[in-house]
């Protein structure tokens, strides 16, 4: 990995909260949706940083919260030295050649009415960016080219692509203004299994190709281990556990990370007759009303009493080892 | 797990099962000539990616294909004796939720959002079984209990956005084995419900249709979903079986190269991370164009060669009960 | 899947394109449709063929007209169909034929330029609204509902009332009464796009709010405004007739079917029957032709495949 220390990006305690509206002028109690309550990490230049958790845990949305696409509640970005959530207009707008995304949805993701062209010719054309109809032209060719699509294809519509080749639109697509930092948000958990490598392969070969630095979000854990250098989990809008990949799949430390990883199947008959998932007991609680204390205990099996009176510190349990946990 | 079905009649036996659709665009040959037999109480793994023909083949045994236009055929299709293509709609009713019955993929849509889950668990109930008043809430409280879910009696009166999608999916599960089928079919129960859940319905299902006695088929494109519940598997590959074994077998030797591609080409947690993942080139086939002649894996085999092309290779036994579809597996 | 394309191959090693690339031969979708509307949709095919009819008759009345349509022809008053006089004559002695097929030009003229203004309010409406949302959207709606709570005669009745007698006039009245209620449509089709993972890309790309929504919300809601204007000129041909019918429409002597229905054709019923049927048949003629047009339609552009991903097969 190559990363120098240099901090490309850097999220201090960022909110994303949506409001509720309960009544039609304005009056009466004010209700939020807290997406995200507090979320602080650093990335390094070239790094992978793996972002997991389950449904409703916040992580598409701290993605999508660090880009600016949802405006974060409070908190702050830094990314090339500027604060994101204070940039507007076009100041963030140039800013955004430097940061793309990758969807998850390969259906959803392309407008059904733009060819391949222009698809990955708007990043281009939004920043200008080779100045020439010509250039970009040849740029387009190229990226697919580079992304594994036939560059004849070009004139195309979306819909006459499988699965798998629009997934790779998207990401060439992103590639399109040679950005620095690419948000992959479940980049492959719409495709098969058989194509989920090839993708996978690709955002690699990318990666070192370009020295990117890649956000990337899933709830399998066995791709994010598989591409991630650190891996961070989430649970109801906040980060419970962050650490080196190979320090965190062997030795969790927050009881949620335990539980998550016991329940991933692994495909070994004799693993997995073997393996004893921890269970966890009751729902998830509505992120209108975490729990008071630590967020997690009401579904913990080793709680105390003192995890529902104050919410734990985050902590750097071991080098590298960060978690918020009263028992650690 | 013992699977004594060399002694044992099949619950289910199919021969020659050929799915089409008749659309617009083409003829659309979901299920090509494929043959299996399921023996009462074990379960199996049926897996495939998209497209390969895995869901329509059990919706095919449940006649719940509309033809059409959609069309099946069958040299046999027959459940516990009977022949499946041969009833006539009202016959079908009284078998599905009955005797057969099935979980489907996403509880969202599945359970209908106006009515209470009681009242949904109790239609199912009252078709099939002739229970009335508190015998049938005795029958639904005891059902709902057995999948795990607390308090009830105040359930059966919630309305399915009230429940997270791992209680509408048992939920279903209870629907589905009210009235103690024969047969349960579960396509991709888990996969759109987080990990953590993910493993407790799968083994929810294993051991309330152990206790039931019976036969469970498990359609999921995830290895890892069959490794742990299942006794056999079965691959399928557009449209077509190309390997079953025992799931051990499998997993220990997988002789088809499809089966040992995909395989090879699941990231691992329980393994140390390679640098590159290996992958299987191109993508599964266009059902709607020509096919070829032969193997519909040519295009992505590593191993192939001419006779692959020309010749469709035969459905045989490898080894004690392990079938593999390829002309070049000995 | 076939296509000539006439370009040369980028040589992979300098990754230079070598040639010009040009597109493939395909049909533009407007004609992907109408193919495809011929195919499948017999009656949409046989309404289109009619919408067809009257707007060449409209096109072309001063061609077939035998006669001016308002000329009197001295005493032949409610004359039956004859060889002189195809559709016969009405009270004062005007050809029938001819009035009918000027009659095509109001109806076509009123209908165009009626849907025409509602489309874009309603379309400008619907976008914005279900594109900005928040206060903007509530306060539009608002008024959107309050326009929807009154009868759309009532509506039109008092517009004609204030603005007075005139073609223009009515045109106002019915696209003012008209466009509340497509808005709606346009909207919820906004909204529904405005969630799709393209237009999030579409902003993570740098895109202004004003190309998304030209380039992104527009085209993909395209299909439903067009079925919303092919229906809405079968009503307004109805709604024409409807004033006409009761004094409000299109001032004499022009020719509009409405008033020939609800003058003549009414006074004259059973001595000059003719003078109901064919102004009748001719708006039902125009009302079934749109009707069936605009549901064929909004059969083929289903919007359940995302934007008519259909037609560019």
């Amino acid at each position: 990995m190559q990363t120098g220390n240099h901090k490309l990006l850097q999220v201090k305690d960022l909110k994303v909260y949506f409001p509720i509206n309960l009544s039609v002028l304005g009056k009466g109690k004010k209700l939020f949706i807290k997406a995200v309550d507090g979320v602080s990490f650093d990335l390094e230049t070239g790094e992978t940083l793996g972002l997991v958790g389950e449904s409703g845990c916040g992580k598409s949305t701290t993605a999508r919260g660090v880009l600016q696409l949802y405006r974060p509640t409070s908190g702050q970005v830094f990314f090339q030295g500027k604060d994101l959530c204070l940039e507007k207009g076009d100041a963030l707008r140039r800013m955004r050649q430097s940061m793309q995304m990758i969807f998850q949805d390969p259906y959803a993701s392309l407008d059904p009415r733009m060819t391949v062209k222009e698809i990955i010719g708007e990043p281009m054309k939004v920043h200008r960016v080779p100045e020439k109809k010509k250039e970009r032209l040849e740029r387009v060719l190229e990226l697919m080219q580079l992304v594994g699509l036939n560059p004849t294809d070009v004139h195309r519509y979306p819909h006459e692509f499988s699965g798998g080749q629009r997934q790779r639109i998207g990401v060439a697509r992103s590639l399109a203004v040679r950005p620095e930092f690419i948000v992959c948000d479940e980049p492959v958990s719409a495709l098969d299994v058989s194509i989920q490598a090839q993708v996978i392969n690709l955002l690699e070969e990318l990666r070192e190709k370009f020295n990117l630095t890649y956000l990337f979000i899933s709830h399998d854990l066995s791709v994010v281990k598989h591409i991630s250098h650190r891996v961070a989990v989430m649970y109801l809008g906040i980060m419970v556990e962050l650490a080196e990949k190979n320090e965190l799949f062997s030795k969790p430390l927050h009881p949620y990370t335990q539980a998550l990883l016991s329940s991933i199947p692994v495909p070994d008959p004799v693993f997995e007759t073997r393996r004893t998932s921890i269970a966890l007991e009751g729902e998830i609680p509505s992120p209108i009303f975490p729990p008071p204390g630590c967020r997690f205990h009401p579904r913990c099996r080793r709680k105390e009493n003192i995890c529902s009176e104050s919410i734990p510190a985050w902590k750097e349990v071991a080098p590298g080892h960060f978690t918020a946990c009263h028992l650690v | 797990m013992e699977t004594t079905q060399n002694m044992k009649r099949p619950i289910l036996d199919v021969e020659g099962l050929d799915v089409k659709f008749y659309l617009r665009d083409g003829t659309l040959n979901a299920v090509r000539d494929i043959s299996f037999a399921l023996f009462p109480g074990e379960s199996l793994g049926v897996v495939g990616e998209s497209g390969c023909g895995k869901s329509v083949t059990f919706l095919s045994v449940m006649r719940l294909i509309p033809v059409p236009p959609g069309k099946i055929q069958a040299a046999t299709l027959r459940f516990d004796g009977t022949d499946i293509l041969k009833l006539s709609e009202k016959e079908m009713q009284r078998i599905r939720g009955n005797r057969i019955s099935m979980v489907f993929q996403d509880p969202m849509t599945s359970l209908n959002p106006v009515l209470t889950i009681g009242k949904q668990m109790r239609e199912v109930i009252k078709l099939h079984m002739k229970l009335k008043d508190t015998a049938l809430e005795d029958r639904c409280i005891e059902l709902l209990s057995k999948v795990g879910i607390s308090e009830p009696q105040m359930r059966l009166r919630s309305y399915p956005h009230q429940l997270s999608g791992g209680l509408r999916q048992r939920v279903m599960i209870a629907i589905a084995l009210s009235c103690n089928p024969t047969i349960l079919l579960a396509d991709e129960p888990t996969t759109a419900l987080d990990v953590t859940i993910q493993d407790q319905i799968l083994r929810l299902i294993k051991s309330l249709a152990r206790d039931l006695g019976a036969a469970t088929v498990l359609i999921t494109h995830n290895f890892g979903a069959v490794a742990g519940t299942t006794d056999r598997i079965m691959v399928m590959y557009a449209g077509k079986i190309v390997e079953t074994a025992t799931t051990p077998e499998l997993f220990k030797n997988p002789l088809h190269p499809y089966t040992k591609g995909l395989l090879k080409s699941i990231p691992r947690v329980d393994k140390e991370t390679q640098e590159k993942l290996f992958s299987i080139a191109g993508a599964p086939p266009d059902l709607m164009r020509e096919l070829v002649k032969g193997c519909a894996f040519i295009a992505r085999c590593p191993i192939r060669d001419d006779s692959c092309y020309h010749h469709l290779p035969p459905f045989s036994e490898k080894k004690q009960g392990h079938y593999v579809s390829c002309w070049k597996v000995f | 899947m076939e296509s000539n394309l006439q370009e040369k191959i980028i040589d992979p090693v300098s990754m230079r394109v070598e040639g010009i690339i040009t597109p493939p031969k395909r049909h533009h979708w407007l004609l992907d449709l109408f193919i495809q509307l011929v195919k499948t949709k017999p009656l949409g095919a046989f309404g289109g063929l009619l919408v067809l009819g009257m707007v060449l008759l409209a096109i072309l009345a001063p061609v077939i007209s035998p006669f001016d349509p308002d000329t009197m022809h001295g005493e032949k008053i409610v004359a039956p169909p004859s060889r002189t006089f195809y559709l016969g004559t009405d009270a004062l002695a005007r050809d029938l034929f001819s009035r009918i097929a000027y009659g095509a030009r109001v109806s076509m003229t009123v209908g165009l330029g009626a849907v025409g203004l509602s489309t874009i309010l309603s379309t400008i409406i619907g976008i914005l609204s279900g594109y900005f949302g928040g206060r903007f959207d509530t306060i539009m709606q608002r008024f959107v509902d309050a326009i929807m709570s009154f009868p759309w005669l009532v509506i039109m009745l008092t517009i004609m009332a204030i603005l007075g007698p005139g073609q223009v006039n009515v045109i106002l009245a019915l696209a003012l009464a008209g466009f509340a209620g497509a808005s709606r449509v346009v909207r919820s089709a906004v909204l529904a796009i405005k969630e799709m993972d393209y237009v999030m890309a579409a902003r993570a790309v740098g895109c202004r709010n004003t190309t998304i929504l030209i380039r992104h919300i527009l085209p993909n809601v395209a299909a439903p405004i067009i079925v919303l204007a092919t229906l809405g000129l079968g009503n307004a041909i109805l709604a024409e007739a409807s004033l006409s019918f009761l004094g409000f429409g299109v001032p004499p002597p022009a020719s509009s079917w409405g008033r020939m229905l609800s003058g003549d054709g009414l006074n004259y019923m059973l001595k000059g029957p003719w003078l109901a049927i064919f102004p009748g048949l001719a708006i039902s003629a125009g009302v079934f032709g749109f009707n069936m047009l605009g549901d064929a339609l909004r059969d083929l552009l289903d919007p359940k495949l995302t934007g008519g991903m259909r037609l560019r097969r």
